[in-house]
């Protein structure tokens, strides 16, 4: 059985605000929501922005005592999967929630959780750390906090594989749904990495840019974190179309391959492979392609090598070919990445419209593509791909399309 | 630049890189090391935990030969004791 696979619900909290229209409305506009860090003390770290999600009072969404059980990653989990639900308009019945995966991405866990605890224990020296420390660390927090929300009893668990997470996680639940293994999925991304700790540690692999993102321009000087969610609803076009549900667009296929080259230094043969394994999935030929999301980090090496790899796959055809990272405008966050990236996607495709590559400044001859700098710009599509590299030489790639 | 200082900073790569001594000259490039990016980082990481002193990003970047991490060294040594000198 293979089955065409419909997205009927987004989700987003990202620098933009804490819904999918929020997050839209602001690439749409070309503005970067990367500003100055808060949750850490500032002059700590030797870059001062990040991508924060604004505003987030956990009260907001959780009762004060679930709250304490949850890090943040989690509750951004839940906050987009609920919005995501919501918005396909699906009641879980027992029987359905038994055929419903949840997928989530995540890299990291709770960093939080785990840098606080540690402070108490080696920097305050007390000899205990909370009971609720591995609860809410665990990486899978988020996929399991959902389930429970929605009593789903099918396939749950949590991908991680840095940055490609999101879309390792959306691939994973694609396939169950084409294949038939699942009837829906919720499926996605959550990541809030912006403890001490871990900026740190960012710090210290200086990949981190001191001012903004900047991706393929030539005076990029790295990526800028940002934490947050994206939760799509997967289900097959059919049922979609039978209970009347608004189609945001499709997944049509999935690729993924490792570099097997240098655990930090990414390969463009790797990338290249993802990208043609996604596009032979989708049975979809590289000229029929209008966008590409990048995984764009702005880092040295990624952005040329990514060029690098698109002009590999896509020939001649590079040159119609709009290419856009929308890390410049949402930071990189992470095992989230790869969702909110399709989340941007499923928008560019439903507006056409491409959202822009913004902070750009000056072209780089080794990253010779159409990035779309820093105007949105209107163009009719009907199939993009978006692509997730990570740390490991993972790499993932989802095809989307318009449905017709 | 002092042999003293070559011999702290061609240490301290030798010891990141576990390779002899004797092999970290002061001629060699960072390629000839086998020094990738991710070993470069780690270096810079050893060298300030060295020196006690903070290597911006910007500064390390264009380095690929033990001269001219040196020869960074030096100036960020000469700089952290200008400013101690004009902080008495």
């Amino acid at each position: 059985m293979t089955r065409r696979v419909a997205v009927t619900g987004i989700g987003a909290i990202s620098a933009f605000g804490h819904t999918f229209p929020e997050l839209w409305d602001g690439l749409a506009t070309g503005k970067s929501a990367i500003r100055p860090l808060t949750l850490v003390a500032p002059g700590a770290l030797r870059f001062p922005n990040a991508a924060e999600v604004p505003g987030y009072d956990p009260n907001r969404y959780f009762e004060e005592k679930e709250a304490l059980l949850l890090d943040r990653f989690a509750q951004f989990a839940a906050v987009a999967a609920r919005e995501a639900v919501r918005a396909s308009g699906i009641e879980f019945s027992p029987d359905l929630a038994e055929r419903t995966a949840i997928v989530l991405g995540c890299s990291g866990g709770g960093k939080s959780t785990e840098d606080d605890g540690f402070h108490h224990l080696y920097g305050l020296k007390e000899p205990r750390v909370s009971p609720l420390t591995i609860a809410r660390a665990m990486s899978n927090a988020g996929a399991s906090r959902v389930s429970l929300e929605y009593k789903i009893t099918g396939p749950v668990f949590t991908v991680s594989t840095a940055c490609s997470s999101a879309n390792h996680a959306l691939g994973q639940a694609f396939r169950m749904v084409r294949s038939g293994e699942v009837e829906v999925a919720i499926a996605g991304g959550s990541e809030a990495p912006l403890s001490m700790g871990f900026l740190k540690a960012w710090e210290a692999m200086r990949v981190v840019s001191p001012d903004t993102c900047r991706p393929f321009s030539r005076d990029r000087r790295g990526l800028i974190l940002g934490e947050g969610a994206a939760v799509l609803v997967l289900e097959p076009v059919e049922r979609a179309r039978a209970r009347g549900a608004a189609i945001l667009g499709e997944i049509a296929g999935f690729g993924m391959s490792s570099d097997a080259h240098h655990i930090t230094q990414p390969s463009a043969l790797g990338a290249a492979r993802a990208m043609r394994s996604a596009l032979s999935d989708a049975q979809v030929p590289p000229e029929a392609v209008g966008y590409v999301n990048a995984h764009g980090t702005g880092t040295l090496a990624n952005d040329v090598t990514e060029a690098e790899a698109i002009h590999s796959v896509f020939g001649e055809h590079t040159r119609k070919l709009l290419v856009s990272s929308t890390k410049s405008m949402h930071g990189h966050a992470l095992g989230a990445a790869g969702a909110l990236e399709a989340a941007a996607t499923l928008g560019a495709l439903h507006a056409g419209l491409i959202p822009p590559t913004a902070n750009f400044t000056a072209s780089d001859p080794a990253c010779d593509l159409d990035v779309v700098p820093n105007t949105p710009r209107p163009a009719h599509l009907e199939c993009a791909i978006s692509n997730s590299f990570a740390f490991g030489g993972l790499n993932a790639v989802l095809v989307l399309r318009r449905l017709r | 630049m002092s042999d003293e200082l070559i011999s702290r900073v061609t240490g301290v790569i030798a010891k990141s890189q576990k390779i002899p001594a004797e092999t970290v000259t002061i001629d060699k490039t960072f390629e000839e090391l086998k020094i990738d990016s991710l070993d470069g980082i780690n270096i810079l990481f050893a060298l300030e935990g060295e020196f006690d002193v903070d290597i911006p990003d910007d500064a390390a970047r264009g380095i690929r030969t033990v001269r001219e991490m040196v020869e960074g060294i030096e100036k960020l040594l000469a700089a952290k004791s200008e400013a101690a000198e004009t902080q008495q």
